[in-house]
């Protein structure tokens, strides 16, 4: 005797808000194709609740200043010579999958002198060339440079519908100006809390910007230094937006390349323990282990480094997105 | 799910219709029927108080109490692993109790020598994060030869190689009969019991006492199968739904843990097992699933091979997953000696979130270099955090090196305080007359290299 069980579903009342980020020759901008993110009506990946109408997304960092000393050799040897060429950096980025791209400024220039807005514009006329992929660029975290390079940013793309950010609580009012007068989009950028995350959109949004041009960034932890208060505090926001809570319907980015990259699992070859296994295996599987579940705790956009890992994580999403 | 009072109440003598004789007749200690079914519903009483509940009512309500997630006990010479019990959907709701077990498949085609090797490099497997010792807990013996005598000397290689708790792999009862009989003194895990040999299979989990998989691939051939299982008298149960790749065991697996919990759907409430390397022929792809087991919401998780680089994050990501969100992971504010310090060792200070300390204590251990850790009670939280909510300024800094008695341990008067922090210099030396404050690196990696140059 068969049993019928009824499956049991959520009826939600809200829904992530769509954000569409590159704007084509259409849409006066240059970009071959404009990308969509959000409209979720339901948590991550539940196709038998809800609607799951665009994948999230991948991102992948390039950068005008080579990071060879910064970053360890895992992966500097996944990328090769294009770390100290941006244009070909750009475009090894989109041959290894993203979906879209991001222009990670720094403080200094490979000569090691203070970055500045004319070089931050230049950098960005490379990678506008080199991919037509829509692009995202992340200031360098000092406000006062940031807010120079970015503002000659959001000039140099006027009309491309670039993602400018991080805006943060103590900084946000010049970026978000920029943006607005350029037909841009912004991240706010909160420590993971719920309430503070909600407070940015409204800090931003009270300055006119549209709530379809904001992307909330909730900050993550990597995996084993603090990814769980990230993973929650996402998990948290995704139920809140879909109970309808209108200042947490934002779609998410986080940045598990950088945080993976940074811990001691991921950077030290020697002097560890044998049971972290081989270095490069072990590397990858950071970064992407912390990408696959802040994609499963709701990220729209999770911002990666190493290309294998960029790789898996797309395949990834395209076993789910089959849901 | 735990009934209210008014359930209860309508189980009791006062609450049937039509009511019991002996209604609100006080014996219990209580004034009425409904004010001893309120104390039920808050524990505060025990049934037995009352001498004429109904054993049909009796039955209902201790069926009621039993969690809603069955718990499942495996355990072999000492070594156990226990899953289940789980309360919550989500982490933040509660907490996740029961770390998912992770296992490592075997199959019985391996050689006796490799099948030994394995098991012993699985047992002896162990990774410190943060004062936590990481630890795999145990193998599934798989019955890929389809032969008895081969499956019996497979789990006895396992056997006479390590004291793990087993998983025994196969459909065919006559070879899970086999490989029983190589498991006397332990309870392994039977797996598993489908439509079509789910008798014989419930004979044998009865006789070795030992916890049974069931196995259909929907929610309704799954509920019937441990119907009739609890009827045969199997009641330790574990759910394979066969689910195998990311969306269908995303989906399958969230709406087994929102029936068990939210509808309180005994038929579904036990346990989940999952296979990850059934889901993807990828080995990268492989550990990404076995991760979104961890994480939503398998009992146990069976890894296809055994490779530290895998292994290793899938344990911190569960560890980290399991944490209690109300309690951060963290150490003993004080003083810790590393390396055998004497008088003339650095002073370092940094907080008693588990994350911080272990950073900066194994980074000096491995160094070998000697000095006086001092760790500020900064209510669990990092460096930065800590600063940014008032629980690692100055004053809290300065009532550390004062509190721990460093000063009479050394020969000199100099701390290093962590460089994220280099701002509280001024305000530190004010409230440490006579000591000076030097600022370390920002990042514990290169405390070694500052300590030898700078310090
Ligand atoms: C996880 C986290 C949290 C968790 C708490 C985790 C915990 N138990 O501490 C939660 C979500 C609760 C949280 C809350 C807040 N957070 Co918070 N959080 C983080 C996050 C993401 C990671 C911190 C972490 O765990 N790092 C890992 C540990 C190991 O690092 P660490 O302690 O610094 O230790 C390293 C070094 O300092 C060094 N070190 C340590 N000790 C010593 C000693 C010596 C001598 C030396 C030389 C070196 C050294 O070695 C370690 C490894 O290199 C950071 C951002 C980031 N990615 O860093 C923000 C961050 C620290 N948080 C921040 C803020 C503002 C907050 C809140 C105030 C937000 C709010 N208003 O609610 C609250 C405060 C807490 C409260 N009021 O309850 C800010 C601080 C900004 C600033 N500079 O002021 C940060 C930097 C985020 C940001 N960019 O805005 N946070
Ligand atoms: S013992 Fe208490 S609960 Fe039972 S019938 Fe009497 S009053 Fe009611």
């Amino acid at each position: 005797m068969p049993v019928n069980v009824e499956i049991p579903v959520e009826k939600w009342s809200g829904s992530v808000r769509l954000v569409k980020l590159g704007a084509t020759a259409a849409e006066g901008g240059t970009r071959s194709r404009s990308v969509t993110i959000g409209g979720e009506t339901s948590l991550p990946f539940l196709g038998f609740e809800g609607k799951v109408p665009n994948p999230p997304c991948v991102a992948v960092e390039v950068r005008a200043t080579n990071p060879a000393e910064d970053w360890p050799p895992p992966l500097t040897k996944a990328w090769g010579a294009v770390l100290g060429d941006l244009a070909a950096w750009t475009k090894a980025a989109e041959a290894a999958g993203a979906d879209l791209i991001v222009l990670q400024l720094t403080q200094t220039d490979n000569a090691g002198e203070r970055m500045n807005g004319p070089k931050a514009r230049a950098a960005l006329r490379t990678v506008l060339q080199a991919t037509g992929l829509p692009i995202i660029v992340l200031g360098a975290g000092q406000a006062e440079l940031d807010n120079e390079m970015l503002v000659a940013v959001a000039e140099e793309g006027a009309g491309e519908r670039l993602v400018l950010g991080p805006c943060e609580e103590k900084n946000y009012r010049t970026i978000v100006a920029a943006a607005l007068a350029n037909g841009h989009l912004v991240t706010a950028k909160t420590p993971m809390d719920v309430n503070l995350s909600k407070q940015l959109t409204v800090l931003v949004h009270d300055m006119g910007m549209p709530l379809d041009r904001i992307i909330t960034d909730p900050t993550t932890g990597g995996l084993g230094y603090g990814i769980e208060y990230g993973y929650s505090v996402m998990e948290r926001l995704r139920l809140a937006a879909l109970q309808g809570d209108n200042m947490t319907q934002q779609p998410m980015l986080v940045t598990p390349g950088e945080e993976a990259w940074r811990t001691k699992e991921a950077r030290a070859g020697e002097g560890v323990p044998a049971a972290w296994g081989d270095w490069e295996e072990r590397a990858i599987n950071w970064e992407a282990m912390t990408a696959a579940a802040l994609i499963e705790s709701g990220a729209e956009i999770v911002v990666m480094r190493h290309p294998v890992a960029v790789a898996r994580v797309k395949q990834m999403i395209a076993e789910l997105m089959k849901a | 799910m735990a009934l209210s009072g008014l359930d209860i109440y309508k189980l009791l003598p006062g609450g049937v219709k039509p009511p019991h004789p002996k209604a609100n007749c006080k014996e219990c200690g209580f004034p009425t029927c409904l004010a001893f079914a309120m104390k039920l519903a808050a524990k505060q009483a025990e049934l037995s108080a009352c001498k004429y509940v109904s054993d049909e009512a009796k039955a209902k309500l201790s069926a009621a109490a039993a969690p809603p997630i069955r718990l499942i006990t495996l355990s072999a010479d000492g070594r156990k692993v226990e899953v289940g019990n789980e309360t919550v959907l989500f982490r933040h709701e509660k907490t996740f109790y029961h770390p998912t077990a992770v296992l490592v498949r075997v199959p019985d085609t391996l050689p006796a020598a490799e099948i030994a090797a394995l098991a012993k490099a699985v047992a002896d497997y162990k990774v410190d994060y943060v004062g936590m010792a990481l630890r795999l807990d145990g193998l599934a013996i798989e019955a890929v030869s389809g032969n008895a005598g081969q499956f019996a000397e497979a789990v006895a290689a396992a056997r006479g190689a390590c004291t793990l708790p087993l998983v025994l792999v196969s459909e065919i009862p006559e070879v899970i009969s086999a490989g029983l009989a190589k498991t006397a003194g332990i309870t392994p895990l039977i797996c598993a019991a489908t439509e079509a040999n789910w008798e014989a299979m419930a004979k044998l989990a009865k006789a070795a006492k030992a916890p049974l998989v069931v196995r259909a691939d929907s929610l309704g051939g799954l509920a019937e199968l441990t119907q009739k299982l609890t009827a045969a008298g199997v009641e330790d149960l574990v759910l394979d739904p066969a689910a195998r790749g990311f969306a269908g065991s995303l989906q399958m697996l969230t709406q087994l843990r929102r029936l068990a919990l939210k509808k309180n759907f005994r038929p579904l409430g036990y346990p989940i097992i999952a296979f990850p390397y059934l889901g993807t022929a990828d080995p990268g792809l492989e550990t990404l699933l076995a991760g979104q087991q961890i994480a939503k919401y398998a009992g146990f998780v069976v890894l296809g091979r055994f490779n530290p680089a895998d292994v290793y994050p899938l344990l911190v990501l569960r560890a980290n997953l399991f944490t209690d969100p109300q309690k951060p992971i963290q150490v003993e504010p004080g003083i810790y000696p590393i390396n055998k310090p004497g008088p003339d060792a650095p002073v370092l200070v940094t907080t008693n979130f588990s994350i911080t300390y272990f950073a900066v204590a194994n980074e000096m251990e491995s160094s070998g270099l000697p000095a006086w850790l001092l760790v500020a009670d900064a209510e669990g939280m990092s460096v930065l955090t800590a600063w940014a909510a008032g629980k690692f300024d100055a004053e809290k800094i300065a009532k550390t090196v004062k509190g721990t008695g460093v000063a009479e341990k050394v020969s000199h008067r100099k701390v290093v305080i962590p460089g994220h922090v280099a701002v509280l210099m001024g305000e530190l030396e004010e409230e440490l007359p006579g000591w000076q404050i030097k600022v370390g690196p920002r990042e514990a990696v290169d405390l070694p290299r500052y300590l030898k140059t700078a310090w």
